[in-house]
């Protein structure tokens, strides 16, 4: 079983297209395991059309909460904590939930033991049955810490079911950025595919997320996305590719159509024919023969 | 007045409308000079496109606990309170995980023989200079480090004035809806949301609206960008809720390129220096009927 992750530093550049027209093609060979790694703003469900088959709590970490009885608004919490998460009243002192980050640190400090620490419910997960495999998705409620934790969480349970079932790949749809969530995402995969689009910032977004893979140890391949939208930046995207020793495994051209599908909430290979289902379908069996046949350990090989 | 730029899905043009705005406002210095904060710190871009000179930089990071080992008795106390499993006390060995630190001090502040002192650990830098007569500054985080948050707080303490009235202060957000989003929108005056008018678009919106709106009680308006693709979800959303849409940028290939080679929307397509211009009267109209009765 191999497991592949589709990241991009820079949002917006495709990501979740990408994903969800390989979960489309991936399945018509052989049987997969999808993960929506992006639970902040979770979308391939926009166009797998899951059904839901069980809904969990996700548990993410702890608040501390004041009681009002106990509190003698003497201060210290608001002394100790980093977080500017009190809130300063005349009889009690109170917690601002959003900017508390749990550490306890009032809670231990509080000479009137006003304060305590529960539990917080920081989201759900769900596990759900697309017509293309089994999906493992999630939604991290607004503003809350541990998305990490959570992609960790969806990650792994995909990667049970695929274990379970004898499924050949784990597809995970990441996050944008290089933070916690992506380190998360990333850990333990056996390839990270990187979908960029040829602008400058697009460039540049690259370079950094490909520089957080390559820290954690994971082999790269990338794809352009919009790639006839500006050739010079799509040049400049392979060079950098090719002095990394990273193989640019798809070029895809910019397409309406692609907008389309999203609308129709179908994976673009699956609504139409066309240039962008050509660009995929050939970029999704050269990511085949690499992470089947060994080949991310050949990545890996070359990328060192 | 503070404005946080943010969107919900990446990639919808917030660096385009905060950049675009910055500089159609810097044009004629009115009400002030604006000041541009990049906040997206993993992938801070606004800086490709306003080219700003940097005149000072600074590290930035948390405070790690370093343990005197001459003080230490081995009790294990540190570990207990520490609620990030950043500190383990292994026999007469102190292990110290700077990635997992959120560095609130717990561990130094309960450390009963006083042996633990705190140091800076580096997580990124935070910068500041001009672009023309737009005040910018940015925050970058080290490649392989997870915390956004420690970085956007200090940037923001740096640099935004304690009252800063009149001035135009943009924070270019990061995507998605999680802690460092919600850093960014923390203080701001209005939340304008940039969206695309397609089914991506609407669910992350959505879920950028429950933060700003719901969770930290702000005011929010939308800007759509890419006008023409898509579909109806984003306008019927927005009447339901009765969110103002405050601007529409219509689908137009040459902002697209003009962006790829790091051009900016108002030096591709001038014509909308006046349009930006009032966007931000109408965003104040909006922050003064609040304050002046409308407070909720």
């Amino acid at each position: 079983m191999k497991q592949l992750v589709i990241l991009s530093g820079k949002g917006g550049t495709g990501k979740t297209t990408v994903a969800a027209a390989l979960a489309h093609l991936a399945s018509q060979e052989m049987p997969i395991v999808l993960a929506d790694a992006d639970v902040d703003a979770a979308n391939l469900e926009l166009v797998l059309d899951p059904t839901k088959r069980e809904e969990l709590k996700f548990m993410g970490g702890q608040l501390a909460v004041i009681d009002p009885e106990k509190c003698t608004a003497c201060g210290i919490c608001a002394e100790v904590c980093r977080f500017d998460a009190l809130i300063p009243g005349d009889e009690a002192y109170r917690i601002d939930s959003l900017a508390c980050e749990g550490c306890a640190s009032c809670f231990y400090q509080c000479p009137e033991e006003a304060i305590r620490m529960e539990e917080q419910q920081a989201g759900l997960w769900f596990r759900s049955d697309t017509r293309f495999g089994p999906l493992f998705h999630a939604h991290l409620f607004a503003g809350q810490e541990n998305s990490g934790k959570l992609v960790t969480l969806v990650k792994q349970q995909a990667r049970l079911r695929a274990l379970d079932t004898g499924a050949a790949v784990v597809l995970v749809d990441g996050p944008p950025g290089i933070g916690c969530p992506v380190i998360s995402a990333s850990a333990g995969m056996d390839l990270a595919l990187h979908i960029a689009e040829p602008t400058v910032a697009g460039v540049h977004g690259l370079e950094r997320v490909m520089g957080t893979t390559g820290h954690f140890g994971v082999p790269s391949l990338v794809a352009i996305n919009k790639a006839d939208l500006n050739r010079a930046r799509c040049e400049e995207i392979a060079a950098f590719c090719a002095g990394r020793g990273v193989e640019v495994v798809g070029r895809i051209p910019y397409d309406d159509v692609v907008t389309e599908a999203m609308v129709q909430g179908r994976p673009v290979t699956e609504y139409t024919d066309g240039p962008v289902t050509e660009a995929l379908k050939e970029m999704w069996s050269r990511v085949r023969d690499l992470i089947l046949s060994d080949g991310a350990g050949s990545v890996k090989e070359v990328q060192r | 007045m503070i404005t946080t730029v943010a969107s919900g899905k990446g990639g919808t043009g917030k660096t385009t409308v905060a950049v675009s705005l910055a500089l159609s406002l810097a044009e004629s210095a009115s009400p002030a000079n604006p000041l541009f904060l990049d906040c997206d710190v993993e992938e801070p871009n606004a800086a490709l496109f306003l080219r700003p000179t940097i005149q000072e930089r600074r590290e930035v990071g948390q405070m790690i606990p370093e343990v005197d080992l001459e003080k230490c008795t081995y009790c294990g106390r540190c570990a207990e309170v520490c609620q990030y499993h950043a500190i383990a006390v292994v026999g007469e060995k102190v292990l110290v995980f700077p990635e997992l630190c959120h560095g609130c001090g717990s561990c130094s502040l309960n450390c009963p023989t006083g042996a633990i002192h705190e140091v800076l650990d580096v997580i990124g830098t935070i910068e500041r200079g001009w672009a023309g007569s737009v005040e910018f500054a940015q925050g970058t985080m080290n490649v392989g480090e997870p915390m956004a948050v420690p970085i956007i707080r200090q940037l923001k303490q740096w640099t935004i004035p304690l009252n800063p009235g009149n001035r135009p202060v943009i924070l270019d957000a990061s995507p998605g809806t999680a802690c460092p989003v919600v850093e960014s929108m923390r203080g701001a005056d209005f939340v304008l949301m940039v969206t695309e008018p397609t089914p991506f678009g609407l669910h992350d919106l959505l879920l950028a609206v429950e933060g700003a709106r719901d969770e930290l009680g702000l005011l929010v308006g939308v800007v759509i960008n890419r006008e023409g693709v898509g579909d109806q979800g984003v306008d019927d959303y927005c009447a339901t809720e009765d969110i103002p849409i405050l601007m529409r940028i219509p689908l137009d290939r040459r902002i697209a390129e003009a962006y790829s080679d790091g051009g900016t929307l108002v030096e591709a397509l001038p014509e909308y220096r006046e349009q930006f211009k009032n966007l931000y009267v109408a965003i104040g109209r909006l922050v003064a009927g609040r304050k002046g009765g409308g407070a909720q």
